[in-house]
């Protein structure tokens, strides 16, 4: 147990002023003391060369509060995988925890010197474990390479603060040149890497490889030859997100493909952007789609345009088109959120086909239900693949479908395992589970 | 030219990102904070572009009285109506700018109630959509519809009055049967936009460079 006897009669002095002055009225003398001793009684603001004050000489005190218990030595460790911006802080609470209410944790750079410099940098309730990572604070950020000093004080219920002895940190926070929590992903993600390299090869060495149809991705040749009959333009949505969003460069590359099908056929296309970068991607995709085509007269520079960063007032200016110009092929290929359905549902009603494709596992009900088709999750992906038939594409996409299969047999091994836990009691499955948990990562 | 550098630079861009990832240290994130940095100055280019082709499509329509022409005056007067009265006249109209300007009023009365009747609409289209997906007109419909029924009463109260037992099922629906097949879906997903990084990066893609990837 810590204690610092020294200092109890300047704190029963503290606590006995608010009674003496009310007992011995205004005209009482106070004489103003700077008390240096190692524990010290502050208020919650501690300032610099604070003093306080003690009754004068000769006055009858009552019973003196002998204050709080103080916290004990303060222990820094340096926080593995980081930026070298956290330290791990630990302290010996008070023995004696009667009266804290929490624990003040200070800390300042080991040079610097003079109360100012202390900055509280975290509050932790007596109740919790005295433990905590600091560095979380950006208005007290942690340098890398830099001693730090730590004090603890214990607080009571008013708010006075009983300090421990000054801590200098053992060590200094240094960042990291790897996650050692990120191997697992690292493994997973080069055996992917190789995987979808086999297949390339594979494919580029002339193997055939059998994907199997998807219904959607088929049925866009029938679309666009549809509008071509009606002699109504083909509305192409490219969703709402950005173009750093993988859906959104998907989406971008089938609008190559059907770009060109769309300029053989001499059909009109309208492609409503939402993002003024993908707006300028796309442009470049149908013209070079035009080209490719044969057909760069026949491209209309008015054909893809940029409309609107709102997303409501872009459904309304998209749905404006769809009544207006009746398109009779509606492709909602992208990253969707609350729109899709308003989308979709006005296309429906304007008697057009439907073909949507997205990765956003909420939206994906809605298109099914109102589109006549509907490329799930990886299908929009892989829909690159089906409409160009390049073996590197395809390589990638039986690349995926491996990857996928080690995923499902892990699965299978897990019930497996798991049945034979429950069964025969064993503790097989937390082996497997050792195996492929991932700890969270901030 | 024209496709070597900005494969290169996706490339080495790619592979960077990449490694980033694993390296915890302050550089990699200084480089990290550099790239998030520089996305939205390409942004800001790209919008002057993209008010550019709005104004001339437009334009257009309006010149040579296109189907509809009128409908263009209602895009191009607020287009650069609202910039004009937050920028070069945002006190109100009685003078001084203690008050909400005009393009405030504009602002709270004309475009936050419009984009407000665009997201209410969602509320009757779900409930047309519901309509169109549950009717039961085969066994595996009919499944839905039980499935969306058991579910949806089970998230009201009302629903606790016919049992436990419903508020249960619709939550083991949700937790299991629901569950899994998003997951299979997120999967699938997470694959997916791996595989598309990669043809990204390693060039095996690069229809998104439109002219210059031929």
């Amino acid at each position: 147990m810590r204690k610092n006897w020294i200092g109890i009669p300047a704190i029963m002095i503290l606590l006995l002023l608010p009674s003496l002055s009310v007992a011995q009225g205004d005209d009482e003398i106070l004489t103003p003391v700077d008390d240096n001793l190692s524990a010290t009684v502050a208020d919650n603001s501690v300032t610099p060369d604070e003093t306080e004050l003690r009754p004068a000489a000769g006055e009858q005190l009552e019973e003196p509060d002998p204050g709080l218990d103080i916290p004990g030595i303060v222990t820094v460790q340096n926080k593995p995988n980081d930026a070298g911006d956290q330290l791990i802080v630990s302290f010996e609470p008070a023995v004696n925890s009667e009266g804290i209410v929490t624990y003040n944790i200070y800390r300042h750079i080991a040079e610097e010197e003079g109360e100012d410099t202390w900055n509280l940098v975290k509050i932790v309730l007596a109740i919790n474990p005295p433990e905590f990572i600091d560095g979380y604070d950006p208005e007290y950020p942690i340098e890398p390479g830099v001693l730090y000093e730590y004090r603890v004080a214990s607080v009571n219920a008013d708010g006075d603060e009983f300090f421990g002895p000054v801590c200098t940190a053992e060590v200094v926070s240094k960042g990291e040149w790897f996650h050692t929590d990120k191997t697992r992903v690292l493994i997973a993600g080069l055996l992917f890497i190789l995987l979808i390299f086999y297949y390339f090869g594979k494919a580029q060495r002339g193997t055939k490889m059998y994907l199997r149809p998807i219904a959607g991705i088929e049925a866009i040749d029938e679309a666009i030859g549809r509008a071509t009959e009606m002699g109504k333009p083909i509305l192409y949505v490219p969703g709402i997100s950005t173009i750093s969003d993988v859906a959104t460069i998907a989406s971008i590359t089938i609008l190559g493909r059907v770009a060109k099908k769309i300029a053989e056929y001499q059909t009109r296309l309208i492609v409503p952007n939402y993002d003024p970068i993908v707006y300028t991607v796309a442009e470049e995709v149908v013209k070079q789609a035009y080209l490719e085509a044969g057909r760069p007269d026949s491209y209309d520079p008015d054909s893809v345009f940029f409309m609107t960063q709102s997303q409501f007032a872009y459904v309304a200016g998209v749905n404006g088109i769809m009544m207006r110009d009746k398109p009779a092929t509606n492709f909602y290929l992208g990253m969707f959120y609350a729109e899709s359905l308003i989308l979709a549902e006005t296309g429906s009603l304007s008697g057009a086909i439907q073909i949507a494709g997205t990765d956003a596992v909420t939206q994906l009900p809605f298109f099914i239900t109102t589109c006549d088709y509907t490329l799930i999750g990886e299908e929009l992906y892989a829909a690159s693949a089906y409409l160009g038939h390049e073996p590197k594409q395809i390589g990638a996409v039986k690349g995926q479908d491996a990857c996928k299969a080690i995923i499902m047999s892990l699965i299978t091994l897990a019930l497996v395992l798991g049945i034979l836990d429950l069964v025969a009691n064993t503790h097989t499955l937390n082996w497997l589970r050792d195996l492929v948990t991932v700890s969270i990562v901030e | 030219m024209k496709r070597t550098v900005p494969l290169m630079i996706v490339m080495v861009g790619g592979i960077l990102m990449i490694i980033q990832y694993f390296i915890p240290h302050q550089y990699s994130l200084i480089v990290f904070d550099n790239y998030l940095e520089w996305a939205p100055i390409v942004g800001a280019f790209a919008l002057i572009l993209g008010v550019g082709s709005l104004t001339r499509l437009h334009s257009h329509k309006i010149r040579r009285r296109a189907k509809n022409w009128q409908y263009s005056w209602a895009v191009l007067i607020p287009l650069f109506g609202m910039p004009f009265f937050a920028l070069i006249m945002p006190e109100s109209l009685g003078g001084g700018t203690d008050v909400h300007g005009v393009h405030d009023f504009l602002f709270m009365h004309v475009q936050v109630p419009i984009q407000a009747t665009m997201f209410s609409l969602l509320a009757f289209y779900i409930a047309s959509a519901a309509f169109r997906a549950f009717r039961a007109k085969s066994a595996l419909a009919t499944v839905l519809l039980l499935a969306a029924v058991v579910v949806m009463l089970g998230q009201v109260p009302i629903g606790a009055i016919f049992g436990r037992w419903l508020p249960e099922t619709g939550l083991w629906i949700l937790r299991y049967p629901n569950l899994a097949a998003k997951r299979a879906i997120m999967l699938g997903v997470g694959f997916g936009m791996l595989a598309t990084n990669l043809k990204i990066i390693f060039g095996v893609e690069r229809n998104w460079l439109g002219g210059a990837g031929k």
